[in-house]
């Protein structure tokens, strides 16, 4: 069973700071419209979102990576993700359908990649996070050779 | 970058013949199609004719109405098929022109649909569906052959001599040359089943279109509802009861109309209803008064069945039946999507289908292993929370916007509705794993049963919330190519979750999960 990469901790960080960071946006706009308003809501909203980011950035990625789990052999592909709400997906090699390997901006900046299992089940895609680069080339290589040897149309 | 593993399904552009035309008597069809899409401007042009009292309002309606008349005639001299050995083939557009290509052995379920229009013609709608998961993408569609043609084309595409053993049909039937093939009836209407008609609610949607349709047209005709002199005499009448009783004559109104609906609804549905087995393979149901249906099911894309009973339809004891099978995705309310397999019926008949359907009737008599009380004491816990949310905002409402006290006491009745409802939910957990069947059963307000074949099951999610990690539950969740595309057993026990995955589909699990 693999862990994903130690720097899939840090691409998390970033992603959940992105969203904060967008969260701030209306309150700032708020602040500046109605710049004549008493300052104790702007300072509630403020401090409880300073207090909320904080904690999501300090424990979500440590729980993750905890939580985090990969592995692919001869005949399934597997995963466990999650923190609070966890899923562990199973698929069988001989359903697959699609392996699909993406990097978007954040993961480049990580040197990550992200390998994603489609099966003929729109419920069953099972996506691995926060690999490191070459090894999500590695997997998909892999996974492909494995499914190239199955038969059938996989439903 | 994407890898494509299945088979390779590169276009055949062949300049060759066989490319055939629609009907042409869709040239009558196509325009009167086209002027109803366009009917909501048109309406709203000529009433905004009437009350302005000339203007070019004229002059646009006809430009409307022109311009939908040439797009359904184009319509016909752009599109055309063919069927090739291996593919069935569409081209069509004007400007962008679009071939689409479809393999033939991927050809799931065959749909042929004939509205009143086309039935005036003779016409009838073929829809080919192979099992594409895209919502988007409508597959082929061929709007308007004549109902000889989309006949023999049904029984073109669908009945060949099979080339790829079928599972669970004997190989002697097999081998049998299509015209021989017989066809057995598995059910048919009875007129008694009617009765069942007003407890489907399907009326409820009938009531939410005209009330959309209504609504559309008010706007978009800028007429004055308060001016029309039985709305607004009602309205009179109303507001001279007191609030209750006029609450108790809305209610009843509308439960008489839905009622009415409901029934009609029932009857333009599911007239002449007949299921049938093909000894090639196929199961073909056949329905509708107004707009008749014939759809056809490959058997060896039948992953199972669902027996789906809502709580009112659950009460006089009726239920249905729906088909889980690749290419066929199941959509909103009773008649969407061609998966009907038996209208609202007796529970018994229901059960009897379901399981000739699927030729075991093991797994719907089966008895379910109860998922115990943690979680039935999770259906009541959540059932509390939302009530009680609920009942909170009403109640910022009744401090803050300053609403009267007795939203909040009938507010205070959702709890007590909860908890009923939260005892049927609990009630109705459970699964049943046999030799070949995967069943789960759970809901209230629409109570299912899911019959899902244990080889159709191509992976599984296991989720657990903090919550349910507490108490050391999982939901187990089936992913399937077809119906619903998961099926959930909700909140079993961990060991008993691994347990049913391990059984249902050996050699998987184990790599994983070694307790």
């Amino acid at each position: 069973m693999h862990r994903v990469s130690p720097r899939a901790l840090w691409y998390w960080v970033a992603k959940a700071a992105v969203l904060w960071v967008v969260l701030l946006v209306p309150q700032v706009i708020w602040w500046f419209a109605d710049s004549d308003g008493a300052g104790l809501p702007h300072l509630i909203i403020g401090v409880a979102w300073l207090v909320l980011a904080a904690v999501h950035l300090a424990v979500m990625p440590q729980w993750r990576y905890r939580v985090h789990r990969w592995e692919a052999t001869d005949t399934a592909v597997y995963t466990q993700t999650g923190w609070l709400s966890q899923e562990r997906r199973i698929a069988p090699i001989s359903r697959v359908q699609t392996v699909d390997s993406e990097r978007g901006p954040i993961e480049q900046l990580f040197k990550l990649a992200n390998v994603t299992v489609t099966t003929a089940s729109a419920a069953g895609p099972i996506k691995i996070d926060g690999l490191a680069a070459k090894d999500a080339d590695q997997l998909v290589a892999d996974l492909t050779t494995r499914v190239g040897r199955t038969t059938g149309d996989a439903t | 970058m994407t890898t494509a593993l299945g088979p390779a399904e590169e276009a055949v552009v062949d300049a060759g013949d066989g490319w055939r035309r629609l009907s042409p008597r869709m040239l009558a069809v196509h325009p009167v199609m086209e002027l109803r899409r366009l009917i909501f401007p048109l309406v709203a042009v000529l009433i905004g004719l009437r009350n302005d009292d000339g203007g070019d309002g004229g002059w646009w309606a006809l430009g409307i109405g022109g311009i939908g008349i040439a797009l359904g005639f184009l319509r016909y001299f752009t599109t055309s098929f063919r069927i090739t050995p291996v593919y069935v083939q569409v081209r069509r557009g004007l400007f962008r022109r679009r071939t689409l290509t479809v393999p033939r052995d991927r050809i799931r379920t065959v749909d042929v649909t004939s509205n009143v229009l086309h039935r005036i013609f003779g016409l009838a709608r073929v829809t080919v569906g192979t099992g594409q998961t895209d919502k988007k993408n409508d597959g082929v569609k061929l709007d308007g052959l004549s109902a000889a043609a989309a006949e023999n084309l049904h029984r073109e595409l669908l009945h060949r001599p099979a080339v790829e053993p079928i599972p669970g049909v004997d190989p002697a039937t097999r081998s049998q040359p299509a015209e021989a093939a017989s066809e057995t009836l598995l059910a048919a209407l009875h007129p008694a089943w009617i009765r069942y008609g007003p407890f489907t609610l399907s009326g409820l949607v009938t009531i939410g279109v005209l009330f959309g349709i209504g609504s559309r047209l008010v706007n978009e005709s800028h007429i004055d509802l308060a001016k029309i002199s039985v709305v607004h005499d009602s309205i009179d009448y109303l507001r001279d009861r007191p609030l209750p009783v006029a609450i108790l004559l809305v209610a009843a109104a509308v439960v008489v109309f839905t009622a009415i609906a409901s029934t009609v609804g029932y009857v333009l549905a599911f007239w002449n209803f007949r299921l049938s087995r093909h000894s090639s393979g196929t199961l073909h149901v056949r329905r509708g008064l107004l707009t008749a249906r014939n759809t056809t099911i490959e058997e060896r894309r039948l992953r199972g069945v669902e027996l789906s009973e809502p709580l009112l339809l659950r009460a006089v004891r009726g239920a249905r039946v729906l088909a889980i099978a690749t290419g066929l995705r199941v959509g909103r309310g009773a008649d969407r999507g061609g998966s009907v397999l038996l209208p609202p019926a007796p529970r018994a008949v229901a059960a009897d289908v379901a399981g000739t359907v699927i030729g075991d009737a093991g797994p719907l008599a089966v008895a379910l292993t109860r998922h115990g009380a943690r979680a039935g004491l999770r259906r009541f816990t959540r059932a509390a929370t939302v009530s009680t949310i609920l009942i909170l905002i009403v109640l910022a409402f009744v401090l803050l916007a300053g609403a009267r006290w007795w939203a909040f006491w009938t507010a205070l009745t959702l709890l007590p509705l909860g908890a009923l409802l939260a005892l049927d939910r609990a009630r109705s957990l459970g699964h049943a794993l046999t030799a070949d069947w995967l069943v789960s059963r759970h809901g209230s307000l629409v109570r299912r049963r899911y019959v899902l074949r244990t080889d159709a099951v191509i992976g599984w999610n296991m989720t657990t919330s903090l919550f349910q990690r507490r108490v050391g539950l999982t939901t187990l969740v089936a992913t399937t190519a077809g119906g619903r595309q998961r099926y959930s057993i909700l909140d079993v026990p961990d060991a008993e979750a691994i347990r049913v995955a391990r059984a249902a589909v050996p050699g998987l699990l184990e790599q994983f999960l070694a307790d």
